[in-house]
């Protein structure tokens, strides 16, 4: 175990000193999400005020709550897929695929700078929002953990598919570490009701956490709230997707040993 | 005791079979030459005895350790440099082999850094970024990595592709003295033939993924009546016919060379010993 921490750690140290050496790295961890609360945020104070006072505040929460959250979920699966694709970059994934590192290590040390990438993304935005709106994320209170939580699980799940997919695919679909999550932004009913998608896309939004978790921040917000149900719901969905992932991971892995994509993966 | 027991090795993509049944053994302590043309074999060998591809038949035994059920422990103790696959450019030097001394689990990891670097001329670099090196820097830097973790096998591939004559040179005679000095066992797989002459006490011809002959460099020689190791290379690869009574790639018994004989356990390291296949036939 003692050894297993120490190639994790290994690994994680290979990144922090790929952004100590790197400012243009360490800028664009906070970059976009700053960028996006600053758009969202003049947004939601635009449209605050064609509103009376109280549902002004509301909407307003609403959209910048989403905003925030919706970049946990963002950053936590980028942070997986680019650590993997730093290695594929550097045509380095053949030394450590050589070395004693059992994959589980190595997905366990990018899901540690998983975590590091979206504190040091989020915190930044959360920042902004707090002095520029009035915006305060941590009014919503404890649950917030929970709900980082839910949105992290499914960030790192659907990175592993997207790993997944490069290990198959080769840097072609690397595209997809940048995309993926957004395909599922419209049946993750961040800024509006799962109610409002027709019902076919409804089966999709509940099929994924991330409908539970902004449905539970709404209604916190709306009606201060916390929907446990739907807290469960999400964390059940995800680790039913995070099996389904590691097990699409394990077996691409092994088909890519069989295969011998790990010696021309960065094609 | 054998370093490397491979026992009717095959790996097969779609209709392609890129290793076609080889049976080798490699005696530890011995350096041995895993040579042939483009497309030869010898990159998916290595890859197999490395681990990064599952053959389609046949066993590996690495240090003891069947690589099919029990491959993390013989990497562990075995390590690999290749020019075509590079450490972190934008890292230091420092950086790079303390990244692997983790992976490895070396212990008392900085004194070894350091150590490596005297060893290696590498002192002066070791703040450097690794993508600004020359070449020949590079080379040392990728050796220094393939023996943080003292390693008993050294798979090298295509050591000294690219560098000077000069500093080719400098890492054949630094090889040659670690080898004597640690005891450890080299593969190396090379175009480089007067690199094989000099370092290599056997070798390995392969051939569209069969070994057609192997012996020690003055067997090799010797058999085909040739000044140099690369004229030898040229006869198997344009299949001239001039070994010595025999076609290329055949033994004086009409098998293969590559062939298990009938002990079964024709090996690089019995050529040296003067067992060969050739001698048994």
């Amino acid at each position: 175990m003692k050894q297993s921490a120490r190639r994790i750690w290994g690994l994680m140290y290979r990144h922090l000193v790929l952004y100590q050496n790197s400012w243009p790295r360490l800028v664009e961890l906070a970059y976009w999400p700053v960028l996006q609360m600053l758009i969202w945020g003049f947004t939601a104070t635009f449209i605050a005020t064609r509103m009376s006072a109280g549902p002004a505040v509301t909407a307003a929460a609403m959209l910048l709550g989403g905003v925030l959250l919706w970049e946990v979920a963002l950053r936590s699966q980028m942070g997986v897929a680019v650590s993997f694709l730093e290695e594929l970059w550097s045509r380095n994934l053949g030394h450590v695929f050589v070395s004693p590192m059992r994959p589980w290590e190595m997905v366990t040390a990018m899901l540690g700078m998983s975590v590091l990438r979206v504190l040091a993304g989020v915190l930044p935005a959360v920042l902004v929002a707090w002095l520029l709106y009035a915006y305060d994320l941590f009014a919503l209170g404890p649950v917030l953990v929970l709900f980082f939580a839910n949105l992290m699980l499914m960030g790192w799940w659907v990175a592993l598919f997207v790993v997944s997919l490069i290990l198959r695919h080769g840097a072609g679909a690397e595209s997809l570490a940048w995309t993926m999550l957004f395909a599922l932004t419209p049946f993750s009913a961040v800024f509006y009701p799962v109610s409002v998608l027709p019902k076919a896309m409804q089966a999709v939004a509940y099929a994924l956490p991330s409908a539970y978790v902004f449905e539970g921040m709404r209604g916190v917000l709306l009606h201060g709230v916390v929907r446990w149900d739907h807290m469960a719901a999400a964390f059940a969905l995800n680790a039913v997707w995070m099996a389904v992932a590691a097990l699409v991971f394990a077996g691409q892995f092994r088909a890519a040993r069989m295969s011998g994509a790990l010696l021309n993966i960065g094609e | 005791m054998d370093a490397i027991r491979v026992d009717n090795l095959t790996k097969r993509y779609g209709s392609v079979l890129a290793v076609d049944g080889i049976d080798f053994t490699v005696p530890v302590g011995a350096t041995v030459g895993l040579l042939g043309g483009n497309g030869a074999g010898k990159t998916t060998t290595i890859a197999m005895l490395l681990g990064l591809l599952i053959p389609s038949g046949g066993t590996i035994e690495v240090l003891g350790h069947a690589m099919a059920r029990d491959r993390f422990a013989a990497l562990a103790r075995m390590n690999f440099s290749s020019p075509y696959v590079l450490l972190p450019q934008r890292l230091t030097v420092a950086q790079n082999l303390r990244i692997y001394g983790h992976l490895y689990n070396v212990p008392d990891l900085e004194r070894r850094i350091l150590e490596l670097a005297e060893a290696l001329d590498l002192t002066a670099l070791l703040n450097r970024r690794t993508g600004q090196l020359s070449a020949g820097q590079k080379t040392r830097v990728a050796l220094a990595k393939a023996l943080i973790n003292r390693p008993e096998l050294l798979l090298l591939d295509e050591p000294t592709a690219s560098l000077d004559p000069d500093s080719g040179d400098w890492v054949r005679s630094w090889l040659e003295r670690y080898r004597a000095e640690s005891g450890c066992t080299i593969l190396l797989a090379s175009h480089n033939m007067a690199e094989v002459e000099r370092l290599c006490s056997d070798v390995l011809m392969l051939k569209t993924g069969r070994i057609v002959d192997r012996g020690s460099p003055q067997d090799l020689l010797d058999r085909y009546g040739r000044e140099d190791m690369e004229e030898v290379f040229l006869d198997i690869a344009r299949n001239r016919g001039h070994r010595q009574g025999h076609a290329p790639g055949e033994t004086a018994g009409g098998q293969m060379a590559g062939d298990k004989v009938p002990d079964g356990k024709t090996t690089a390291g019995k050529t040296a010993a003067g067992k060969t296949a050739e001698a048994a036939a």
